[in-house]
């Protein structure tokens, strides 16, 4: 676990944000609010990672986040590249750390590593050499830290404060890594009511041993909320989950305003995207005056600007 | 070890009246994190600048970061105006081996290009490592490496010096 940390107490690799301490998150929170400024200058760049070589794995395709990552890092004046590789010829452990073990003969400073298998980013963390640093863009349904971190930003920003707001994260539980990223991060933050909302066969049994109360009814679920949280419904895992169609879903837990009325009269609505309207969310929400979807993904560059500083620099011991 | 050091608030005194007579209507004072912005609050307010107060911080322009890492507290550089063609004056405590200075000045070009910038230091204590010299000073000191000059301020809001 605390692969994560250096023995200072230091951040070393950022692989989930279960177990992070709370000093750590708001750190990255602080440090991302600096560098917010950074993109709207007339130079969008700090001089802080020249010469470092940033390479982007992504086993998994992925463009928003990719993307993110990469601005993020150029703004820190690194060298980025992306590396997408077809999992089909990746199925074998041993594939993968030969694949490090090259990029890192290139003389690679830090890894940004997305891939379909839940653990992945911990297994190339325990194989790189010291001075290498491992980012998790997301891996399987386990953990996506960058993610959870940019939606805690996007909630100070509006809210100001962690430890008076009800915060209701709905749909997919059960096959989401941004959930269970989101929910460490909100309950270390001190968020004193996280629920979350979805039918059975999308909840995680024992969900409420992570600290949320379950609900199944978006009504009840949603009423007194400051922060409604959707997550992405992948039509993959519909015939799974046993919904009979993606309407059917909408109707009960799609997010339309007459459900968001439900909550706070300033809730801010998020997602981490890409959104399917009409099955999670209705356009008149996604687009409406409560959407913060877009900033989320403004801040989402801060943030990983904020953790990849953190990462570099320092002496390696 | 606790040398005495003369008062502050004639130094920084000394300082704006050295200051005063070169102001131009397009002169704004910069303050750097965190003993820098104190004095250039201070600067601001008795040399009556209309244009707004705006704070610096280097952290992301250091050139030790590869050695010692990001400072904990990074706080957000706040310049509220448009740099381009302005008189900047760059306001620091304490200067010593000059490479905050320079990290200013790049963070600075990053926002545009001002005509001129001038430094404006309450305590000059050599052991420059730089090119880079105070155009307003509030005290000379000749430091021992070993040692470090302090600018602290209190709950009253009073600044005090120390060396130790």
């Amino acid at each position: 676990m605390n692969l994560q940390l250096t023995e200072d107490g230091r951040l070393r690799h950022l692989l989930t944000l279960d177990g992070l301490p709370r000093a750590i998150l708001t750190q990255i929170l602080d440090t991302a609010e600096s560098f917010m400024d950074v993109g709207e200058r007339e130079v969008k760049k700090v001089p802080l990672l020249r010469g470092k070589s940033i390479f982007n794995l992504f086993f998994e395709p992925s463009t928003r986040t990719r993307t993110t990552f990469e601005i993020a890092a150029k703004r820190l004046s690194a060298d980025v590249v992306n590396l997408n590789i077809a999992t089909s010829s990746q199925t074998k452990g041993e594939a993968i750390l030969d694949t490090v073990d090259n990029l890192a003969a290139m003389h690679a400073d830090m890894f940004i590593v997305r891939h379909s298998q839940s653990g992945a980013a911990h297994f190339i963390a325990h194989h790189v050499a010291p001075h290498i640093s491992v980012v998790n863009a997301g891996d399987g349904r386990h953990a996506h830290p960058t993610q959870g971190l940019l939606d805690m930003f996007t909630i100070r920003r509006y809210k100001g404060e962690f430890h008076n707001l009800t915060v209701a994260i709905v749909g997919d539980v059960l096959h989401s890594r941004v959930a269970r990223s989101q929910i460490h991060a909100l309950t270390t933050l001190g968020v004193p009511e996280v629920r979350v909302i979805g039918p059975k066969t999308l909840l995680p049994t024992g969900v409420e041993q992570m600290g949320v109360k379950v609900f199944h009814d978006m009504e009840a679920g949603l009423r007194g909320c400051d922060v409604v949280i959707m997550l992405r419904l992948q039509s993959e895992r519909m015939k799974g989950a046993r919904l009979p169609s993606s309407q059917e879903y909408f109707k009960f837990f799609g997010l339309t305003p007459e459900k968001l009325a439900l909550a706070k009269p300033d809730a801010i609505v998020m997602h981490p995207g890409p959104m399917n309207r009409g099955v999670e969310i209705a356009s008149e929400v996604a687009d409406g005056p409560q959407s913060v979807i877009l900033p989320q993904v403004t801040y989402g560059i801060a943030v990983r600007m904020a953790v990849m500083a953190m990462l570099s620099g320092g002496a390696t011991t | 070890m606790h040398a005495s050091l003369p008062d502050v608030d004639p130094l920084i005194a000394r300082l704006a009246d050295a200051i005063a007579p070169t102001l131009t209507p397009d002169t704004v004072i910069v303050g750097i994190h965190t003993g820098g912005v104190w004095v250039a609050e201070r600067l601001h307010a008795m040399l009556k600048c209309v244009l707004p107060l705006g704070m610096l911080d280097i952290s992301f322009y250091r050139d030790d970061f590869s050695r010692i890492g990001l400072h904990p507290q990074v706080k957000p550089s706040n310049l509220p105006f448009d740099l381009e063609g302005r008189d900047i004056l760059l306001v620091d405590d304490v200067l010593h081996s000059g490479r905050t200075v320079r990290a200013a000045m790049n963070e600075l070009f990053d926002y545009g290009r001002p005509a001129s910038i001038r430094l404006a230091v309450l305590v000059d204590r050599g052991g420059h490592e730089l090119p880079i010299r105070p155009d307003f000073t509030g005290l000379e000191l000749d430091v021992p490496a070993h040692q470090n000059v302090n600018l602290s301020r209190l709950d009253d809001g009073h600044l005090t010096l120390s060396l130790a």
